[in-house]
């Protein structure tokens, strides 16, 4: 069976004054119809733009390489060009919810009129059509009044609804992807608990596939089923969520479980991740995790092991060079 | 008195409020009669969501809000500093004794200046020292502390990441010598890895200068991490207070039940416990009579959800303060 979104060896790079800058690099991943994918990571692994690289969103100043393929419903989206092709993609096939759910509506126009504009660049629908379907989609995340808040603008709505406005946009189209770039991030922990539980229904109901982007591991516990772990640019670690968390391989995957505060076990030892994730500017060469690594081996720090995925377990990928420093520690 | 830094003492904090300039001025109550001790030496922690007026009672503890009614008092050595009653004297001595670490590390350095020249300004603005050298000696001696590499102080803030400018504005507010800092949601722009590290500094630093820290923080894990006590705030009323051990392992009202079953599970298969609350904070302009927190509380008893029950703290073990209604 062919997965709904393909993504193989995508390396995506910018150029800045300062250089080019490696932002993802070798990246395939897949995600299947009804499906949650998972991406882990700190601020500036690349996670948002492994996203972005789907819709094309990334600005002009994005290269990709010529072997990538991302291939979505039997497409090859790198290859779109035209705005017409755009189009399909960008809110059609694919819609993507923000984290800053202010940001990411006009201020000075009604949420309905945002909603129904969608609609009507992307369905074939007349405008009474349009608004009922909004309405409906706007009830059916859960806020109250949905016909007066159709009327409303965006500060008019509290920070949960807002972002149950925009998933309610994002869903109104019915794409077969959806792409949560940290939903819940802004979010108060029991609307997070809210707007999870709604997510969660709606995957079950409109049977999309999913990538959630989040940096919080407990978010990620509650609504994946697989689980991509980002750091600089490289998927180090990925697999099943239950694998990926009670079994992490990686150093990396070792450490960020580590910081984590958990609240269950509080005489645990906060360990934080020595050191500063490098400036893409200067990549390290070889294992991209190595400047921070705590249990190196002699070559791996010399950078003399390349990145490449193996798979330890059935479905569970550990880069190479993290199996034997994972091994260690 | 004795062992207690900071009283506060039934502090309200009101702002008005007018839509626009016909309509009827009105008041919103951040915080609410709020009585809290803070020990010398303690980890105090405040937890709550957004809008449960945690940080305008952590800036008014520090002079920069205006007390609405009650009383801070600030136990120094020798003396006592009433904050409702201070002047610009007693004001610029307590600036140097209390301080504030911000959030957002991104925000709070200037672009423009030096890491030694933004470490330096407190003391300069206080005129805590005499001369260029006994400044940056001590500016020197604070980043140290604070674990900056001192040859990076001629460097301007963009060239650090989060956790670095995070220490570079401790390093800040520590210049002049305080004895109580406010740190108001100080690692919530921070990665999960360097968020370990700077809490783990922040600790260090408690006992190596014999700092108070009043931590404000909406996530109850590294809270309950780091803090010995623990205030729960919700619409500007402390609802639960105590030790945070007993608090977590004992919650007694149901916002803090509620709160700690909403932070997500890391294990995958332990997945939707959480009690989930309906709805929303009400608005602070007109907050429900009696229990503010009825509104959205799952399990209701009758005479609270008519709100005949008034806010107030009950005793239920030693040093673990409940809502009178939760406990009914």
């Amino acid at each position: 069976m062919s997965h709904l979104l393909e993504v193989k060896n995508l390396d995506v790079k910018f150029d800045t004054d300062e250089g080019r800058i490696t932002a993802v690099e070798n990246i395939s991943l897949s995600v299947d119809q009804g499906e949650v994918l998972g991406i882990v990571g700190e601020s500036g692994s690349g996670k948002s733009v492994t996203a972005k690289s789907i819709m094309k969103l990334n600005p002009g100043n994005t290269s990709y390489n010529e072997d990538a393929e991302i291939i979505l419903d039997n497409e090859n989206v790198l290859q779109f060009t035209s705005k017409q092709d755009l189009k399909k993609i960008r809110g059609g096939k694919v819609s993507m919810i923000f984290q800053e759910p202010m940001a990411s509506f006009a201020p000075a126009i009604k949420i309905g009129a945002q909603m129904v504009e969608q609609l009507l660049i992307h369905k074939n629908i007349n405008k009474d059509e349009a608004k009922s379907i909004s309405i409906n989609m706007l009830k059916r995340v859960g806020i109250a009044d949905a016909e007066k808040r159709f009327n409303q603008y965006a500060f008019e709505l509290s920070g949960g609804m807002r972002q149950r406005a925009m998933i309610a946009m994002a869903l109104s189209t019915m794409p077969k992807l959806l792409l949560a770039d940290e939903p819940t991030t802004a979010l108060d922990v029991t609307i997070q608990a809210q707007v999870i539980n709604l997510i969660k229904d709606i995957i079950k109901e409109y049977q999309m596939g999913v990538i959630f982007i989040t940096h919080d591991l407990g978010v990620i516990a509650q609504v994946a089923d697989h689980v991509a772990v980002m750091y600089l640019g490289s998927v180090v670690e990925k697999g099943p969520v239950n694998e990926i968390l009670k079994n992490p391989k990686h150093p990396y995957t070792k450490g960020l479980l580590q910081a984590l505060p958990d609240i269950n076990n509080l005489d645990a030892p906060l360990s934080p991740i020595p050191g500063n994730i490098p400036s893409p500017l200067d990549r390290p060469t070889g294992c991209v995790f190595r400047t921070r690594c705590p249990h190196h081996n002699p070559e791996g720090k010399d950078g003399k092991i390349e990145m490449k995925l193996i798979e330890v377990e059935p479905g569970h990928w550990v880069d190479q060079c993290g199996i034997q420093c994972g091994q260690n520690g | 008195m004795g062992d207690n830094l900071i009283s506060v003492n039934n502090v309200s904090v009101n702002f008005d409020y007018q839509e626009n300039f016909i309509s009827k001025k009105q008041k919103i109550h951040a915080v609410n009669n709020i009585n809290i001790k803070i020990k010398k030496g303690s980890f105090f922690g405040l937890v709550g969501e957004s809008g449960s007026g945690k940080t305008t009672l952590g800036r008014a503890i520090l002079g920069a809000n205006k007390i609405s009614s009650g009383n801070v008092i600030f136990h120094d050595d020798e003396r006592d500093y009433d904050l409702t009653n201070m002047n610009k004297q007693d004001l610029k001595e307590y600036r140097k004794k209390a301080q504030l670490i911000f959030q957002d590390p991104y925000a709070a350095l200037s672009p423009r200046m030096t890491v030694r020249d933004i470490i330096a300004e407190p003391l300069e603005v206080m005129k805590i020292t005499n001369s260029r050298q006994e400044t940056d000696e001590r500016v020197r001696d604070i980043a140290a502390k604070c674990r900056l590499n001192i040859e990076h102080l001629r460097r301007f803030p963009h060239a650090f990441s989060g956790g670095q400018r995070q220490r570079i504005s401790i390093a800040r507010a520590l210049v002049s010598n305080p004895k109580f800092i406010v740190a108001d949601e100080s690692v919530a722009a921070l990665d999960v890895s360097i968020q370990a590290d700077i809490l783990n500094l922040l600790k260090q630093l408690q006992t190596e200068l014999n700092l108070t820290y009043l931590f404000i923080s909406h996530d109850l894990s590294v809270v309950a991490h780091v803090c010995d006590v623990v205030a729960v705030m919700y619409l500007g009323h402390i609802v639960e207070m105590g030790p945070s051990r007993e608090l977590f392992k004992n919650p007694k009202h149901s916002y803090t039940k509620a709160l700690l079953s909403s932070i997500p599970s890391i294990d995958p298969e332990k997945r939707s416990e959480a009690i989930e609350l309906k709805g929303e904070i009400p608005s602070a302009l007109n907050p429900p009579p009696g229990c503010v927190f009825r509104t959205r509380c799952p399990n209701p008893g009758l005479d609270c959800k008519g709100g005949e029950i008034t806010m107030g703290l009950t005793e239920v073990e030693p040093g673990h303060w409940v809502d009178q209604c939760c406990v009914l």
